[in-house]
């Protein structure tokens, strides 16, 4: 089993989100994370998968989304060679006396103090789940109230880009 | 031209554009609407069934017959969820199907209104596709987008759900429409590369067997899969779904492989060291268990779908493609190749596994009546140019295995989903599609307690069906498991049919057919020489047989094939060579 990160441009109408989600389960493949958003194009929605199957499976669940009416393209990406980041937003217990010390964890990691009260602070950080596990690690002394986190999100490096071709499939129906 | 009219007539009149002839179903709340134009449709004959599940079944039968998309209609609520069986029986066996149904207005949608049910999402993992119409202006687009995807690719049920409100709106009609289906590009064309490998491995094989499925019947390919045969001299096995695709009395025709396949077929997988499969699924009714199966074999595997390709036993050379285009080109490209296999000791095993082990079955020494002899007269006298379903269970094994098919398409039944009750609106739907063809439904006294009411459609549309209840009072199959695994203990499969409740004949009669009944082998010909003379009305025959009759040979659910048994405790002998 390990690790694979799918990116998958949908089109963008109801009921696509449920269609993929159960074709996961029927299959017996489970989701790591899974987000979806717009992209670029309108009539175009991305979703980004992490599943952890063996290459076999990948294979499979793989042809299977392509059966897929509203799947217009699949792409897997390699970490080496795309950008792949998660959000997590952290409320930890700060008051006057340790707030510096949560304010300096912040700084070093990166983050981002979004709100503070009198006795906690919200803090957004964006990163790899290596880093954002490393991050929630170290605020754990100060107590963790709330914690929510976003799927994962990729993009490939380089210039090319994977929507342009489903762009033209998209013009030739319209 | 843009035309002002509802949603419904835009419904009909797409309908009627996209060559629809005939439409099951029964009209309801929902798509009542669609009913008022329909009433008035002088090119769409609406068939007016009993029960919704006969609408699909009659819709999938049709369209096995004709090679059309077959459609079926049905309301909301319960009248939908009554088509999901059917539907899901499209599905596994690949059948091109439209279903439309009614569904509540747009808004009441999601508030659990009266006769609502999310069909379109209960139907998402048994669907190609479905869609849910909310704006009329959807509609026409939208049925030739569904009715493309059924019958393109590997063929399949797409279900349209429509808002009540959606077929009462008012629309602007435009014909012809453009298909927005950017995501679906079924590949037909095989890549040359493959083909040119299948080649090479089909000249140099010493074994190969060419294991033919439903795939190659839905290509319409026979005609090129009996060429290919020919040219190359491979022996063939005929799956389930798709028996009839190659002549049965064909020399090389060693019969249907699987569960209850004969042992010729069975044996020709086991010992292949080359298996071409065209339009199959290496489904596990076929394999056995996985892991022995044919473990001598490498692996030719066209399939129009890719997914599956690979997916239960790897393929060495995979080839994605339609079959009719796929056999094409490997003609071309073994004739290429300018050399020939040599099969000529292959074909000298294969001859003494047929000699040796042919199907049979004993008769019963009391004089009652052995369903096989049953299946044996009626493919004699009836012929192969008639048409036989069935539905699931013994009396599907042993039409399967009893009777001669020699044309495509002649036997329809419910293979993958195995839906008990397929068999008579099936045969109703196949005889609407092909009036002129005679055809006779096989079906058990069990299958046929579960959708018989649509013999009252069948009378009222007349439409003269031929049904032959292969009655042993019992859910066979279940029945033959009990024997074999559970230690003879019957629990729950004697439906005491013996004790004529009901009496089939009267049950017949009171529908408006004619009923007979048969209870002994000397008056099986006579039966049913006297049912085919009767055209103007159905027939049902009860034909009483013996409850202790088994389908053999059988491969017992997830054992080796190697472990065939062709009657109780009865194994084959293989070759020395093992």
């Amino acid at each position: 089993m390990s690790r694979h990160t799918l990116s998958v441009l949908v089109e963008n109408k109801p009921g696509v989100l449920a269609r993929v989600a159960s074709l996961f389960s029927r299959r017996g493949f489970n989701i790591d994370s899974l987000a979806v958003g717009p992209t670029e194009h309108a009539d175009i929605s991305r979703m980004t998968i992490v599943v952890s199957v063996a290459d076999l499976p990948l294979e499979q669940v793989t042809k299977q989304l392509n059966k897929l009416v509203n799947v217009l393209k699949i792409v897997e990406l390699d970490p080496a060679q795309s950008v792949q980041r998660e959000l997590t937003l952290i409320k930890v217990r700060a008051d006057a006396e340790n707030r510096s010390n949560v304010l300096e964890l912040v700084n070093l990691f990166r983050a981002r103090c979004v709100d503070v009260s009198s006795d906690a602070v919200t803090i957004e950080v964006t990163g790899t789940p290596d880093k954002l596990q490393a991050f929630i690690k170290v605020l754990e002394p100060f107590g963790i109230k709330e914690l929510v986190q976003s799927g994962m999100v990729a993009i490939g490096r380089g210039a090319r880009s994977i929507t342009d071709r489903s762009l033209r499939a998209l013009d030739r129906t319209a | 031209m843009t035309e002002q009219m509802t949603g419904a007539q835009a419904l009909v009149r797409a309908l009627e554009h996209v060559g629809v002839d005939t439409v099951f179903g029964i009209p309801g709340g929902a798509i009542l609407p669609a009913y008022d134009p329909l009433y008035d449709s002088t090119k769409v004959r609406h068939v007016l069934v009993r029960h919704e599940q006969g609408a699909g079944h009659a819709a999938q039968g049709y369209a096995q017959a004709t090679g059309k998309v077959g459609v079926c209609m049905a309301t909301s609520g319960p009248g939908a969820t009554n088509l999901v069986t059917p539907i899901a029986d499209a599905y596994m066996d690949s059948v091109p199907m439209v279903a439309i149904t009614g569904q509540v207005a747009s808004a009441a949608i999601g508030t659990d209104a009266f006769q609502e049910a999310d069909i379109s999402g209960i139907t998402m993992p048994i669907t190609k596709h479905n869609f849910l119409i909310t704006d009329p202006n959807d509609i026409p687009r939208t049925i030739v987008e569904a009715f493309h995807i059924a019958s393109t690719g590997r063929p399949g049920p797409v279900l349209v759900d429509i808002a009540k409100d959606a077929l009462q709106a008012k629309m602007a009609f435009e014909w012809p429409v453009v298909m927005q289906l950017p995501g679906y590009r079924p590949v037909t064309r095989p890549h040359s590369k493959q083909i040119r490998e299948a080649a090479k491995l089909i000249v140099e094989a010493g074994r190969p067997v060419l294991y033919v499925g439903g795939g190659v019947h839905r290509a319409g390919a026979s005609a090129q899969l009996l060429e290919f045969a020919e040219l190359t001299g491979i022996p063939v096995v005929t799956t389930l779904m798709a028996r009839g695709t190659f002549p049965d009395s064909h020399p090389q025709h060693m019969g249907m492989p699987g569960m209850h396949g004969s042992v010729s077929a069975v044996g020709a997988l086991q010992k292949a060291d080359l298996i071409i499969g065209l339009g199959v699924r290496f489904d596990d009714r076929v394999t056995g268990d996985l892991s022995t199966f044919a473990p001598y074999a490498k692996i030719v595997h066209a399939d129009i779908d890719p997914a599956e390709i690979s997916k239960n036993r790897h393929a060495d050379v995979p080839i994605v493609g339609d079959c009719k285009e796929v056999i094409s080109d490997l003609i071309t490209a073994v004739r290429g190749e300018g050399r020939k296999g040599d099969y000529a000791e292959w074909w000298t095993a294969l001859n003494t596994y047929k000699a040796t082990y042919p199907l049979g079955y004993t008769e019963f020494e009391d004089g009652s009546l052995a369903p096989q002899y049953v299946m044996e007269r009626l493919g004699a006298i009836v012929g192969p140019d008639a048409i036989y379903t069935a539905g699931v269970g013994q009396h599907q094994m042993w039409a399967a295995q009893f009777i001669g098919y020699e044309n495509p398409g002649t036997f329809i039944n419910s293979g993958g989903a195995g839906t008990m009750g397929f068999s008579l609106p099936a045969a109703m739907g196949a005889k609407m599609g092909r009036p002129d063809t005679t055809v006779w439904a096989i079906d058990g006294d069990g299958c046929f307690q579960m959708t018989n009411q649509e013999l009252a459609t069948c009378t009222i549309e007349g439409v003269p069906i031929k049904v032959a209840i292969i009655n042993n009072g019992n859910l066979g199959m279940v029945r033959q498991w009990q024997t074999l695994f559970y230690n003879e203990r019957y629990s729950n499969t004697d439906l005491q049919t013996v004790r004529r409740i009901p009496d089939f004949v009267k049950l017949a009669e009171a529908y408006g057919c004619v009923g007979l009944r048969c209870e002994r082998p000397e008056d099986v010909d006579a039966t049913i020489k006297k049912a085919m003379e009767i055209n103007d009305v159905p027939v049902v025959v009860d034909f009483v047989v013996h409850q202790d009759a088994m389908v053999w040979p059988m491969v017992a659910a997830g054992t080796s094939n190697d472990d065939i048994k062709f009657a109780r405790d009865m194994a084959p002998v293989w070759d020395s060579e093992d």
